[in-house]
């Protein structure tokens, strides 16, 4: 609470919460009995979870022949869903570390859902480069280890491999720093608790006490923590794209790649955190805690995300044209108007068309329209890796192998599954833990709450300078 | 701050933070040793009046950092020249630009990890461990500063949370 906060500054937190309340409403979902709504939810993303998980069991089986990819089209898919969730993957490491490098106070009310969704979204996405091996039971020559194979190493030099690096790290360090903000969380969970419950929670809370010097540390680690994710998070979706653009296939080695898929995967995130979110606020009733300002906020977002993906949509193209080289040329032609001309188009209407709604006001705080707008973000974004991907090969530089693709029931069983693992996940994760980060809200009551700042404000500005323990000198 | 068996204590709650970063101050022109204090939250400008230094754990995440760069660096070097000296693509051997995106991430891994786990080692707390708190509401609402009845008789304190305006005053052995 060191930095002042203007009074003109709307409040984050709104309906008066004391503390106590705070306390009472993030953390009683977890204590209830399961509501309706939650159980429905919850038995169909198992359902589709075990079917997903039948359909991954018979590729292994059967093998990656019983796939629609062909020796042209032989990324597809597969590789698309996995850059589309780890787009998705995105957004948490970006609210819960560069905002916090910004002081954007508005990340603590949907940080700890963001980063969970962040996990899950990562541990969907690397499902399909593993699966896509083809033999999985030998997934462990990706790891770089010394052995009796001559010894032989993975390529060090193959942007796949460091994607194995990229993608484990990000999974990593995310899990330890979502988990690291949940102890004292759940420590509270722990205190409000009895018998064999309050035993679990002590376990998950690590016997948290909330000394001062322990406190001290959290927030030191906390700020280092995000002080290397941020290029961490930068760096994942960087070396994503140099699976495709450190090849020699024309319309993927480019050098905007990095850039452009960093730009992309946060809008996309934002899109599945703010549809997820607006879920999730209405059934736990979590309105006063991500309120329309949130919204407002991540809508900013995915404005300039969306509309930095356009500008780069149209860089492509016209250095394509620039570049006087003809096989480039020919494959922005080609998906724009070859065989997937529609896929284009849809992502053209869907990333660069669609978010520039959000230039006006009214419509960026509108929850009907941004709850619809995130689904057709997320839509278009799996559509830009599609293009990328799939209409790229088709059409490679011999005629005589260009091929067509469209996926089998198997490939379509997956991805529907990778959906019933993030919502199972998700599901249970608003089930056990506070889905907003409790001590963080606490800790931003009296620079954000509504009885502190904003129009209705009731307690007096000084009142608030007294936080920063400079006024009150003058008492003793 | 460590944990010694049966310890007496004894401690006042506080409502809020600024009653509390008040209390803190006047505790320290009275010359009396606070055992420890604990928050709900991270209190802003309480650790200069406790007289916390400054954590050093970002200086061992500089060095777990370190170590991270240099097993990416160093290993992938002996693995390309010495151990299994192959060609890809034309390229030379020991191809440094390659090396750089996994010799990045391993920094960040290991500098995530050894702070991690070094944090969570040096406060005592960790999967299954046990620490006696004083007080459930700690963790919820209430702001608790806590004397060591060794430094501290009980009549001193009992009259320092009285002036200081605690909203409740008890004793607990930990």
């Amino acid at each position: 609470m060191s930095a002042v906060v203007s009074s003109i500054r709307k409040p984050l937190i709104t309906g008066h919460k004391t503390y106590h309340q705070i306390t009472e409403d993030l953390i009683s979902p977890t204590e209830k009995t399961p509501t309706k709504e939650w159980v429905i939810g919850f038995v169909l993303s198992v359902a589709v979870l075990t079917y997903g998980v039948f359909c991954i069991l018979w590729t292994i089986w059967v093998g990656i022949g019983s796939w629609n990819l062909n020796r042209t089209i032989n990324w597809s898919w597969d590789i698309t869903n996995f850059v589309w969730w780890i787009g998705i993957g995105h957004a948490g490491t970006l609210i819960s570390a560069i905002l916090l490098l910004f002081r954007q106070k508005w990340r603590t009310g949907v940080n700890r859902a963001a980063e969970a969704m962040t996990i899950f979204a990562v541990m969907c996405a690397s499902l399909f480069p593993l699966i896509h091996m083809g033999r999985i039971w030998l997934a462990m020559f990706i790891l770089p280890y010394p052995n009796t194979r001559g010894p032989i190493w993975p390529n060090f030099n193959s942007p796949l491999l460091w994607d194995v690096f990229a993608i484990s790290t990000y999974l990593t360090v995310s899990l330890l720093f979502w988990y690291t903000g949940l102890v004292p969380d759940f420590a509270t969970v722990r205190d409000r608790a009895k018998g064999l419950r309050r035993k679990i929670y002590n376990t998950l809370s690590f016997g948290w006490t909330g000394s001062a010097k322990h406190w001290q540390r959290w927030e030191s680690l906390s700020l280092v923590l995000a002080g290397i994710s941020t290029p961490l998070v930068l760096s994942v979706h960087t070396i994503v794209s140099f699976d495709f653009a450190t090849s020699v296939i024309p319309g993927w080695h480019t050098t905007i790649f990095p850039p452009y898929f960093v730009a992309g995967a946060i809008f996309s995130g934002f899109a599945m955190v703010l549809t997820l979110m607006i879920i999730t606020r209405k059934l736990l009733h979590l309105e006063d805690y991500i309120t329309i300002e949130h919204i407002e906020s991540m809508n900013k977002v995915i404005l300039l995300t969306g509309t930095i993906v356009g500008v780069a949509y149209l860089t492509e193209l016209f250095i394509a044209w620039y570049s006087g080289y003809v096989y480039e040329q020919f494959a922005f032609f080609n998906r724009a108007l070859g065989p997937y001309w529609w896929s284009y188009f849809g992502m053209m209407f869907c990333n660069v068309i669609s978010p520039q709604f959000f230039w006006k006001k009214s419509w960026r705080r509108n929850i009907t329209l941004t709850f619809f707008l995130s689904i057709v973000v997320n839509i278009g974004m799996w559509f830009e890796r599609f293009v990328i991907i799939a209409t790229t090969l088709a059409r490679d530089y011999l005629p005589s192998s260009w091929s067509l693709y469209s996926p089998s029931w198997v490939e379509i069983g997956i991805y529907i599954g990778t959906f019933g693992l993030f919502f199972t996940c998700y599901l249970i994760f608003v089930r056990v833990a506070p889905v907003v980060a409790v001590a963080e809200i606490k800790a931003i009551l009296k620079s954000g709450g509504d009885q502190y700042v904003g129009e209705n404000a009731i307690h007096h500005h000084s009142h608030h300078e007294d936080n920063h323990g400079s006024s009150h000198n003058e008492h003793h | 701050m460590a944990q010694d068996n049966n310890r007496e204590v004894i401690y006042g709650l506080y409502d809020d933070e600024e009653d509390l970063l008040r209390a803190v101050k006047l505790a320290k022109t009275d010359h009396l040793d606070i055992y420890d204090v604990f928050s709900p939250f991270p209190v802003h400008g309480l650790d200069p009046l406790l007289g916390l230094e400054e954590s050093r754990l970002h200086q061992a995440g500089f060095i777990y950092g370190a170590l991270g760069t240099m097993t990416a660096f160093l290993g992938m070097s002996w693995i390309f020249t010495k151990d299994w000296p192959n060609i890809f693509g034309g390229k030379p051997y020991w191809s440094v630009p390659a090396f750089i995106p996994i010799t990045f991430e391993l920094t960040v891994l290991f500098a995530a990890i050894g702070m991690t786990v070094t944090f969570y080692v040096i406060n005592g707390l960790g999967p299954g461990v046990v620490n006696k708190h004083l007080d459930d509401r700690i963790t919820d609402d209430k702001f608790c500063i806590a004397f060591d009845k060794s430094s501290v008789s009980s009549e001193k304190a009992q009259a320092f949370f009285k002036s200081t305006g605690a909203s409740e005053v008890n004793s607990k052995t930990i």
